[in-house]
């Protein structure tokens, strides 16, 4: 089966700092895959890379077999994939409302109306809180919006750069079930964790990522149980 | 009373001038932290093309008010496209550096293409007065200030409702996450030069309209202190770029009105240097914290 996202051998450098050296890995549609590891080992880059943001030194990122290597952020989301970024980055100016909005920039009024009822189906709270200026939510809440106007696109592949960060666990719990809730209903999910715990507890499969290269990878039942895993990111 | 009473026209229309220019300046800030110094410039390009149109081909003021619009919008937009999108990602010295270069190139081409001269724009209209409940009013005047509020209205409309507007909000608020969202950075920047520089285009025909005049340099000064105007009322902000404007041109009026018109630029730049000191963000300007 040809995988929905396939990325080989790629490399990614800042000026003369090389943070992804010759990174692979695979995503098949339905799955929700992991990239675990610590801070600066280019979690964040790969996704940011394949999202469009940064181009890469050398290599290729294939999604539904066309390659997206060269092609700009904007054009990437049309194609089908979404970016929730690290540090939620909503726009706190702008309202729950305009910020879901935006994340429908690409698409209809009509097709926008459908979407926002699934996504306030997933996320209550933001129906709730939909006249509100963003920058005014809890972290929680923001979490939610940021993914919530990642999903009004309505991606085949959902990526979600460390959703758990910085919140309280009672809320990490809550973003985790509904990332698995997101996935049941049909998106395939690409997430980068430091909570390495939740990440394999919910992923189907997982790459854990050291100084820019895949050291590991197998089922997330397997990584969890894994002693280097374990010693390295799980606390023992 | 009279009196009292056209100063304060005059004051207002000025005032809206100014707050015409300075919706460009913040609106170009606001969205890529650019000071744009050659905006001032724009208004002499359309009181050049209304000169052009009306004096030099002898067509209809109204040709003259869509050319000079339909100009510095042009003008605008390719000045961001030659000399400013190019530098997106050089540090911001180097293209404020680039906007005093193209301010320079401007003013001096214009020198080389019409000379160092002034020229005379015709009048717009023959309608120089308007009565009205007993009172005599300059018409140029009232139309100015009619069209700044048409203008400002219409601007903060296009902004908080339509999709372009909030796409223009989302890029000034992080590019890199407007860019997720699917929208074109790019044309949103160059859709602000648009609007910014097409209100520079109104503001011209309407200084045209009062001064009759095109020079070179004339966007120099006008430049300037609209400039003072949207930091006065907090650069970024659009209700501010309004207010900041009226002020500067009443605190002009009224040092006119008191006798002492040597004295309306120097007070202009007290202004400037009180609001520097005192509350630097401006009237309406937030405090803004560092992007990560």
């Amino acid at each position: 089966m040809a995988s929905l996202l396939s990325v080989r051998d790629l490399h990614v450098s800042y000026g003369a700092i090389k943070a992804v050296r010759g990174v692979s890995f695979d995503i098949n549609e339905g799955e929700i895959v992991t990239l675990i590891g610590a801070n600066g080992a280019g979690k964040s880059t790969t996704l940011n890379t394949v999202a469009g943001l940064i181009r890469p030194d050398s290599g290729s990122v294939e999604f539904g077999g066309d390659s997206l290597v060269g092609v700009p952020a904007h054009k990437v989301l049309k194609r089908g994939l979404a970016l929730c970024p690290e540090g939620r980055r909503v726009f706190t100016q702008m309202s729950v409302a305009e910020n879901l909005e935006m994340g429908g920039y690409t698409r209809t009024d009509a097709e926008n109306r459908e979407t926002l009822e699934m996504i306030f189906e997933h996320f209550p709270r933001l129906k709730e809180r939909r006249g509100q200026v963003a920058g005014t939510l809890s972290g929680g809440e923001q979490q939610m919006l940021a993914m919530g106007r990642a999903l009004m696109s309505r991606p085949r592949l959902l990526m979600l750069d460390e959703p758990s960060m910085g919140l309280a666990p009672i809320l990490v719990q809550e973003i985790f079930d509904i990332v698995k809730q997101l996935n049941e209903a049909g998106t395939t999910i690409l997430l980068v964790e430091q909570n390495a715990n939740m990440a394999l507890s919910v992923a189907d499969r997982a790459y854990v990522l050291e100084i820019g290269t895949i050291k590991k990878t197998g089922t997330g039942a397997e990584l969890l149980v894994d002693d280097d895993v374990r010693k390295a990111y799980l606390g023992g | 009373m009279d009196m009292f009473l056209s100063q304060m026209l005059n004051g207002l229309q000025l005032g809206s001038i100014y707050a015409l220019v300075a919706l460009g300046y913040t609106m170009v800030y606001g969205i890529i932290l650019l000071l744009n110094f050659a905006h001032g410039d724009i208004i002499m390009v359309g009181a050049y093309v209304s000169w052009l149109v009306m004096a030099q081909l002898g067509l209809s003021p109204v040709v003259a008010v869509l050319l000079s619009v339909a100009a510095c919008t042009l003008v605008g937009v390719l000045i961001d496209k030659v000399a400013y999108a190019p530098l997106r990602n050089a540090p911001r010295l180097s293209i404020l550096i680039t906007a005093i270069g193209v301010s320079y190139f401007l003013e001096n081409g214009a020198q080389l293409v019409f000379g160092a001269d002034a020229k005379r724009v015709p009048a717009f209209t023959d309608l120089q007065t308007i009565q009205l409940g007993g009172l005599s009013l300059s018409f140029p005047a009232v139309a100015t200030v009619l069209v700044t509020i048409v203008a400002t209205v219409a601007l903060t409309l296009l902004v908080q409702k339509s999709k372009l507007g909030k796409a223009m909000r989302a890029v000034s608020e992080d590019m890199g996450a407007a860019r997720l969202m699917g929208i074109n950075v790019n044309s949103t920047i160059s859709f602000t030069f648009a609007v910014g520089s097409a209100l520079a285009g109104i503001g011209a025909v309407l200084y045209a309209m009062a001064y009759t005049q095109a020079s070179p340099t004339m966007g120099m000064m006008l430049g300037t202190k609209a400039f003072v105007a949207a930091v006065l009322g907090g650069i970024g902000s659009i209700p501010g770029a309004v207010v900041g404007g009226l002020i500067v041109g009443f605190a002009e009026m009224v040092v006119t009105a008191l006798g002492l018109s040597v004295w309306k630029d120097a007070v202009v730049f007290l202004l400037l240097i009180i609001v520097l000191v005192v509350r630097p963000t401006g009237i309406f300007g937030r405090t803004m914290s560092e992007k990560v």
